[in-house]
C-alpha cells in the first residue's frame, strides 16, 4: 500500500543497486522471467525440498565439522574428558571425533545434526522418488530428469557410505571390512580393487584420508552440480500438476514464486533445518565412543549399517552359502556367488529397474506425447502395483538386515526369521503386486460408480407404485472431472506377422514382445466414464439410481481372461478378434 | 624436620618412600581384607550347608538328582562352585520354570540367606569358583578404559558394544547387562552360564574383570547426545529418523500445502 | 500431424508437436478414442477468514510476528547457552549443553520457518494463477538453423576434408588422460602384491597370546568351556600391526576332547584346545559369538554359523567354507604355540584364492 511518490532513502539505494547490476548483467530480464513463475501447490511437491534442504543442512554442519576433524590414521593416545577412552591408542580420526564431540562447544550438536540430516536426506530422496514414480511424473519430457534424480540417489548413498566410515570406529570399520569382502568376491579384479581402495592390504593407512576426499569434495561436488541440473530441468519443464478443474496439459496453475514460494519454500528450509536441529538436540546418534576405535578383532552385536544400506546387509544375510564355486578344477578360480548375487546382482537389478522404468513404460505404452498432468496412482494399476512390489522387496531386505533385533525384541529365532524371509523375498512382492493391482482396479470402479450414480444421500423415497429408492445426488462437474479426466491406455496393437501376400515382415518379433509387455501393463483396466455412458445411466436410472451392473454401459470391465476379446469390450468385435490382434 | 628436609634429596629417598608405600598398602590391605572376606562363602558354616542341602533336595534334586550329579541334558553341579549357584538362583534363572532355548532371568525365588545356603551346599560338593568379594566387583576401583578394550574384544559381540544385549542362534540371546548386579556379572564370567563361555583367571584376571564392571557402570549415566534410543545402533536410529524426522517434516509439508481456512 | 494410434486424444489440447506423434514400431491404427468430458474450468475461489474478517487478518499478523519473535528468543537462548552451559567433563553436563544449544538453534530456525509459511498461507494473495506451457521441442525452423550452424562450423574447420588431422586430434585426446591415470593406478594400490592375502604372521613356534594384553597362554590355564581371543606374539613389533592383526586374529576354544567330532588336520588341536581363524569366510567380519554348549560360532554380521567341534563347518548362513584351523601345540614351558601358518588363505574368498 505504500505507493508514495517521494522515494525513501532505502528504496533509492535499492533502485541504484538494481540499476548497477542490470547495466552489468541484464538481470532485469531474469527477474521479469522468473520472479512470478508459477508453481503448483501440493504437499507432496515438498518431498524433494526436504532432500534439498537437508542437503544444505549437511553442507553447513559438514563445513563446521571439517574445521575440527583430522582425517588421519596415525595412531595417537587419547587424553580427554571421555573416561572409557583415556590413554587408549586410536587413530587421529577417531580421537578428533571425540574431541570435536566433547570439547568443542556445539560440536556434538553439529555432529548429530549432520548424521540425522544424512538419514533424513536419504529418506526424503526415497519418498520423493516414490511420489514421482507413483504419479507418473517421470514421463516425457522428464525422463532425463528422472535419471538425474536416480544418479543423485546413488550419490547420496555414496556420500552416506563415505561419511559413515570417517570416524574410524569399530562399527564402521567392520562395514569397511564387509566392503572389502564384497569387493574381493568380484571375479578376476577383486583383489586388485581391494588394493585400489585401501592402498594395499585392509585396513592400511590410506582409506580414511581417501574417503574424506570423496566425502567432502568429490561426492558433494557432483551432488551440487546434479542438483543444479535437476532444478534447471524443473524450471525448464515447469512443474507437473495434479489433475483438477482448470488444470490442463497446456497450463500450469498455482502461485507465483515471488512472494508465495519465497515464503513457503524459504520457510520450509528453516522448518527442515529446525526439525533436524531438534533431533540433534534430543536424540543421540552414532555414538562412536560406545564402539571404540577401529581394531580388526572386535565386533559388536547389532553390527549394521545406516538404514539406506540395510537392504544390502539383509540381502547378504538371506543368501544361502552353498553357491560358492571353484571353477576349472580343484585348484582353480573361486567364484563367490554367495556374495556376488546378494551384494552386486540383487541391488543391480533393483536399481536398473528403477533407473530404466520410464523408458520401459514408454516402450510399453507407445506414447510420444508430453505429460504435465500427473496420474492418480489408481488409474495406472500396473505401475502402482509394480512400484509397491519393488518397495516390498526392498522392505523385506531391510527387515532381514535387522533380523537380530527382531529376534531379541519378539523372542524369535534368527534362523527361523531368516528362513521366513528367504521365502517372503519372492512371495511378498508378488502378493503385493496382485493385491495392489486389485485395490487400484477396485478404486477405479468406485470412481465409475460415483460418477454414474452420484453420492448416496441417505434419503429414501417411495414411489406411488410402492417401489422404494434411495435418492442419489449427482456429482458437480468439478468433482466429476477428477474421476473422468484420465486417458484409459489400451494395449498397443501391431501389424500382423505376415502381410497380405504371406511374407513375414521384419521386426515382427520385437513388436510382438512390445505388445506382450503392453498387454501386461494395460490389459486389465477400468475405463473412465464417457459422457454417453453417463447419459445412458441417467435415462435408465431415472427410477433406479442405485443401478445394477447389468444395466451399465457394457464397457467398464475388460479382463485378460477374455479369450476372444469379446464380451464386455468397448471395441467392436471385429477389431479385437484373435486374428487381427495377432495373439 | 630439618633433617628430614635435607634427606629428601638423598638418592636413597625413593627407595625408602617405596618401602613406606608398600608397608602402607600392606597395612591397609590387612585392615580392609577381612571386612570384605565377610561376604565370602569361606564363612560357610556346617549349619548353612545343612539348610542348603534341604533346600536343594526340595527344589533342585528333581532335575539335578539327589547327588547333584545331573543326568542327560541336565548339568552336574559337582565342582561348579558357589558362584554358579549365586548367579543362577540369584538372577532367578534357576529353578527353571519351563523348557526353552535358554533360561530367562526372572525375580529370584529365594532370599539371600537361602541362596547363600544353597551355594554353600553346592560348594561343599566339590571345589569351584566362589562368590566374589565386594572389592573384586567394586567398579570405582577399576579402569573403565581398559574395561572397554576388554569388553569389546570378549563381550561386545554377543552383549552389544555397551551391553544392551543381542541375538544368538536358534532363539537364544545374550541378555542386557545394565540391570545386572556387578556380582552377577563377575560370576557369569567365571562360571560361563548356558551359552556363555568361561573367562577364568588366566583369560581375564580379577582386576580385568573389575575393569569391565567399571566400564559397565558408566553405561548407567545415559548418552551425552540425548536419548540413547536403546543403544541398539543404526537400525533404531533409522527407525527414529523415519518416524520422528520424516513424520514431522511430512506433517509440516501437509500443513504448508493445505489451504488456510 | 496428430496422434496416429488411439488412446484418446488429450481433452485439454496437449501441446502436440510436429513429428513427435506416431510411433517407432509398426503399430496398427487403433479405433477412435472414446469421447471425453470437457474440462469444467476453474472452480470458485473460496475466501479465507483473513480475507473477509479484518480481525482474523490482524490476528494472523500478530501470530506471524510472535513466531519471528520466538526465533529471536531462540537465537538469544543459543548465545546464552554457549557461554553459560559449556559441555564440561561429565556425561550429564555434555547432555545439558547439547540440549540447550540444540533447543536454542531449533527455536531460532523453526520460528523463522513457521512465521514465513504462516504469513504466506494466511496473509498473502491466494488467488491461483495459470501460466501457459510450451512444447520442449524446438520448431522445425530452429532445428534447421541449428543444423546449418553446425554444418558451417564443420565447414570452417575443414575437419571433414582432413582425415589425418581428425585422427591426430582423436588420438591425442584419447591418450592424454593416461598421464593422470598411469601414475594414479600405478601408485594407488601400494605394491599391488595381492599374494599377501595368503600369508599371516603365524609361524612355527609362534606363541599364542591374549588379545589385547599380549599375555602368552599356558595350555593348563585354559578351562573347558573357555574362549580366548588370540593374537600372535610380537604383533605390535610387526611392520603394519593392524594389517597383520586383520589376518592373524584367532579364536581359541577348549572343549571336552570327546566332543571334538573332526578337525581339519591330524594333531592340529591340543587336548581339546582348538584354534580357528576369527575372520569369516563369507565377507570377513570377525566371527566371535561362541556358544559353549552347542560349540557353535556365530557371526554377528550375516549370521553364518560354524560348528567348532566339527572342523568349523558351516551349519547355517551365507558362508560356504569352514573357518581355517590354526595347527597348535605346546612348547617346553607349556605355552600354546602355532605349528605353522594357516594351511589356506584366511577370510573371504577371492578369485585367485587357490592359485
Amino acid at each position: 500500500m505504500s505507493t508514495t511518490t517521494a522515494p525513501t532513502g532505502g528504496s533509492k539505494a535499492a533502485a541504484a543497486t538494481a540499476d548497477y547490476l542490470d547495466q552489468r548483467t541484464g538481470i532485469g530480464t531474469a527477474v521479469k522471467e522468473f520472479a512470478r513463475k508459477i508453481f503448483p501447490d501440493h504437499w507432496s511437491f515438498l518431498l524433494g525440498e526436504i532432500a534439498l534442504y537437508s542437503f544444505i543442512t549437511l553442507l553447513l554442519s559438514g563445513v563446521f565439522l571439517t574445521m575440527f576433524f583430522v582425517p588421519s590414521m596415525t595412531e595417537v593416545h587419547y587424553e580427554g574428558p571421555w573416561p572409557s577412552a583415556n590413554g587408549v591408542e586410536m587413530s587421529e580420526a577417531y580421537a578428533s571425533t571425540l574431541r570435536l564431540s566433547f570439547e568443542v562447544t556445539g560440536g556434538l550438536l553439529m555432529r548429530q545434526i549432520h548424521h540425522w540430516a544424512a538419514l533424513i536426506f536419504m529418506a526424503a530422496i526415497v519418498t520423493h522418488m516414490m511420489r514421482v514414480f507413483f504419479t507418473g511424473a517421470f514421463r516425457k519430457p522428464r525422463e532425463l530428469n528422472w535419471v538425474v534424480g536416480f544418479v543423485l540417489m546413488i550419490l547420496g548413498l555414496a556420500a552416506g557410505f563415505t561419511g559413515y566410515s570417517l570416524p574410524d570406529d569399530v562399527l564402521s570399520g567392520n562395514g569397511l571390512r564387509i566392503t572389502d569382502g564384497v569387493v574381493r568376491s568380484i571375479p578376476i579384479l577383486g583383489s586388485y580393487l581391494s588394493y585400489f581402495i585401501f592402498g594395499g592390504e585392509f585396513p592400511g593407512h590410506d582409506v580414511i584420508p581417501r574417503l574424506f576426499t570423496m566425502h567432502i569434495l568429490v561426492v558433494p561436488g557432483l551432488i551440487l552440480a546434479l542438483v543444479a541440473l535437476h532444478l534447471f530441468f524443473v524450471v525448464l519443464h515447469k512443474h507437473t500438476q495434479y489433475p483438477g478443474s482448470g488444470r490442463t496439459n497446456a497450463n500450469v496453475v498455482g502461485y507465483p514464486l515471488f512472494p508465495i514460494y519465497v515464503a513457503k519454500a524459504g520457510g520450509y528450509f528453516f522448518v527442515v533445518f529446525g526439525v533436524i536441529a531438534l533431533m540433534g538436540a534430543t536424540m543421540s546418534i552414532n555414538p562412536v565412543w560406545n564402539y571404540g576405535p577401529y581394531d580388526p578383532s572386535p565386533v559388536s552385536a547389532g553390527a549394521q549399517p545406516d538404514w539406506y544400506m540395510l537392504f544390502l546387509e539383509g540381502s547378504l544375510r538371506l543368501m544361502p552359502g552353498q553357491t560358492e564355486y571353484v571353477l576349472f578344477g580343484p585348484d582353480g578360480y573361486t567364484l563367490s556367488l554367495n556374495v556376488l548375487i546378494p551384494a552386486v546382482v540383487v541391488p543391480g537389478v533393483l536399481f536398473s529397474l528403477l533407473a530404466l522404468y520410464p523408458f520401459i513404460e514408454a516402450f510399453a505404452t507407445g506414447d510420444k506425447r508430453e505429460h504435465h498432468v500427473l496420474d492418480r496412482p489408481r488409474n495406472r494399476p500396473f505401475r502402482t502395483a509394480f512400484g509397491v512390489s519393488v518397495l516390498m522387496a526392498f522392505f523385506i531386505l531391510v527387515l532381514a538386515g535387522s533380523n537380530d533385533l527382531i529376534a531379541t525384541h519378539f523372542d524369535l529365532s534368527i534362523n527361523d526369521i531368516t528362513w521366513v524371509f528367504r521365502f517372503l523375498f519372492f512371495l511378498a512382492p508378488w502378493a503385493a503386486f496382485v493385491i495392489t493391482k486389485r485395490i487400484c482396479l477396485g478404486l477405479q470402479r468406485k470412481d465409475r460408480e460415483l460418477v454414474l450414480h452420484g453420492h448416496e444421500t441417505g434419503q429414501i423415497v417411495r414411489f406411488a407404485s410402492g417401489e422404494y429408492i434411495e435418492v442419489h445426488k449427482p456429482l458437480d462437474p468439478h468433482e466429476r472431472w477428477l474421476r473422468v479426466q484420465h486417458d484409459a491406455i489400451r494395449p498397443i496393437e501391431i501389424e500382423p506377422a505376415e502381410d497380405s501376400r504371406g511374407v513375414r515382415r521384419k521386426g515382427y518379433g520385437l513388436d510382438r514382445m512390445r505388445q506382450r509387455l503392453s498387454q501386461a501393463f494395460y490389459e486389465d483396466r477400468v475405463e473412465p466414464v464417457t459422457p454417453a455412458e453417463l447419459e445412458a445411466s441417467h435415462s435408465h436410472g431415472e427410477h433406479d439410481a442405485l443401478g445394477s451392473d447389468q444395466e451399465k454401459a457394457p464397457a467398464q470391465l475388460i479382463s485378460e481372461g477374455a479369450p476372444t476379446g469379446g464380451g464386455t469390450r468397448l471395441r467392436p468385435q471385429d477389431e479385437t478378434g484373435p486374428d487381427t490382434r495377432n495373439r | 624436620m630439618k633433617a628430614l628436609a635435607a634427606r629428601r634429596h638423598d638418592r636413597r629417598a625413593p627407595v625408602v618412600l617405596l618401602l613406606l608405600a608398600l608397608l602402607l598398602t600392606g597395612a591397609l590391605y590387612a585392615v580392609l581384607a577381612p571386612t570384605s572376606a565377610d561376604a565370602a562363602p569361606a564363612a560357610a558354616t556346617a549349619d548353612e550347608v545343612e539348610t542348603g542341602e534341604k533346600l536343594f533336595q526340595a527344589n533342585c534334586a528333581t532335575c539335578h538328582g539327589p547327588e547333584a550329579t545331573g543326568r542327560e541334558g541336565v548339568p552336574s553341579l559337582v565342582g561348579v562352585g558357589a558362584a554358579a549357584v549365586d548367579f543362577q538362583v540369584g538372577t532367578g534363572r534357576m529353578p527353571l520354570q519351563m523348557n526353552g532355548p535358554q533360561a530367562p532371568a526372572k525375580p529370584a525365588q529365594f532370599d539371600e540367606e537361602q541362596i547363600a545356603a544353597l551355594a554353600a551346599y553346592v560348594a561343599s560338593l566339590g571345589a569351584g569358583p566362589s562368590v566374589p568379594t565386594a572389592e573384586q566387583v567394586d567398579g570405582s576401583l577399576g579402569d573403565p578404559a581398559n574395561g572397554m578394550a576388554l569388553f569389546r574384544t570378549n563381550c561386545a559381540m554377543c552383549h552389544n558394544a555397551v551391553g544392551a544385549g543381542g541375538a544368538l542362534s536358534e532363539g537364544k540371546w545374550a541378555p542386557n547387562l545394565w540391570e545386572t548386579t556387578p556380582t552377577h556379572v563377575y560370576e557369569a564370567m567365571v562360571t560361563g552360564p548356558q551359552s556363555m563361555p568361561v573367562f577364568n583367571e588366566a583369560t581375564l584376571t580379577s582386576e580385568e574383570k573389575r575393569d569391565i564392571i567399571a566400564f559397565l557402570d558408566l553405561q548407567g549415566q545415559g548418552a551425552p547426545g540425548g536419548l540413547s534410543l536403546g543403544s541398539l545402533g543404526p537400525v533404531s536410529e533409522g527407525l527414529w529418523a523415519w518416524v520422528v524426522g520424516m513424520g514431522l517434516l511430512i506433517g509440516a509439508a501437509v500443513w504448508i500445502g493445505a489451504r488456510s481456512s | 500431424m496428430s496422434m496416429t494410434h488411439g488412446h484418446g486424444h488429450d481433452g485439454q489440447d496437449a501441446p502436440e508437436q510436429n513429428g513427435t506423434a506416431g510411433s517407432d514400431v509398426a503399430l496398427r491404427e487403433g479405433e477412435d478414442a472414446p469421447e471425453k468430458f470437457p474440462n469444467p474450468g476453474f472452480g470458485p475461489h473460496r475466501p479465507r477468514r483473513a480475507d473477509v474478517d479484518p480481525r482474523a487478518d490482524k490476528r494472523a499478523e500478530r501470530q506471524v510476528v510472535a513466531l519471528f519473535a520466538l526465533s529471536v528468543l531462540g537465537t538469544i537462548g543459543f548465545i546464552v547457552a554457549y557461554f553459560a552451559v559449556p559441555p564440561g567433563d561429565t556425561i550429564a553436563s555434555m547432555r545439558t549443553s547439547n540440549l540447550a544449544l540444540g533447543l536454542g538453534l531449533a527455536f531460532a530456525l523453526l520460528g523463522i520457518g513457521l512465521a514465513a509459511v504462516h504469513w504466506a498461507k494466511s496473509l498473502m494473495n491466494d488467488h491461483e494463477k495459470a501460466e501457459d506451457r510450451h512444447a520442449q521441442r524446438s520448431t522445425d525452423q530452429t532445428r534447421a538453423e541449428a543444423v546449418q550452424v553446425l554444418r558451417d562450423g564443420v565447414q570452417d574447420s575443414g575437419i571433414g576434408r582432413r582425415g589425418v588431422l581428425k585422427g591426430a586430434l582423436v588420438s591425442s585426446l584419447a591418450l592424454f588422460p593416461l598421464t593422470i591415470a598411469l601414475p594414479l593406478i600405478g601408485e594407488v594400490g601400494e605394491d599391488w602384491n595381492v599374494s599377501k592375502f595368503k600369508r599371516t604372521l603365524w609361524a612355527k613356534n609362534k606363541k599364542l597370546t591374549i588379545d589385547p594384553s599380549g599375555r602368552p597362554i599356558k595350555a593348563a590355564d585354559v578351562t573347558i568351556g573357555s574362549v580366548v581371543h588370540v593374537i600372535p606374539e610380537g604383533l605390535d613389533e610387526s611392520e603394519a600391526p593392524l594389517d597383520e592383526k586383520a589376518k592373524a586374529v584367532v579364536l581359541l576354544v577348549r572343549m571336552d576332547p570327546r566332543d571334538i567330532k573332526s578337525e581339519q588336520g591330524e594333531g592340529w588341536s591340543y587336548d581339546g584346545i582348538v584354534a580357528f581363524s576369527k575372520i569369516c569366510t563369507h565377507v570377513g567380519c570377525p566371527v566371535a559369538l561362541y556358544e559353549q554348549q552347542t560349540h557353535h560360532l556365530l557371526c554377528p554380521c550375516h549370521q553364518s554359523t560354524f560348528d567348532v567341534a566339527d572342523s568349523a563347518k558351516v551349519v547355517f548362513g551365507p558362508a560356504k567354507r569352514p573357518l581355517p584351523q590354526l595347527p597348535i601345540t605346546v612348547d617346553d614351558e607349556g605355552y600354546l604355540v602355532a605349528q605353522s601358518d594357516f594351511h589356506e588363505p584366511i577370510g573371504p574368498s577371492f578369485w585367485e584364492r587357490l592359485r
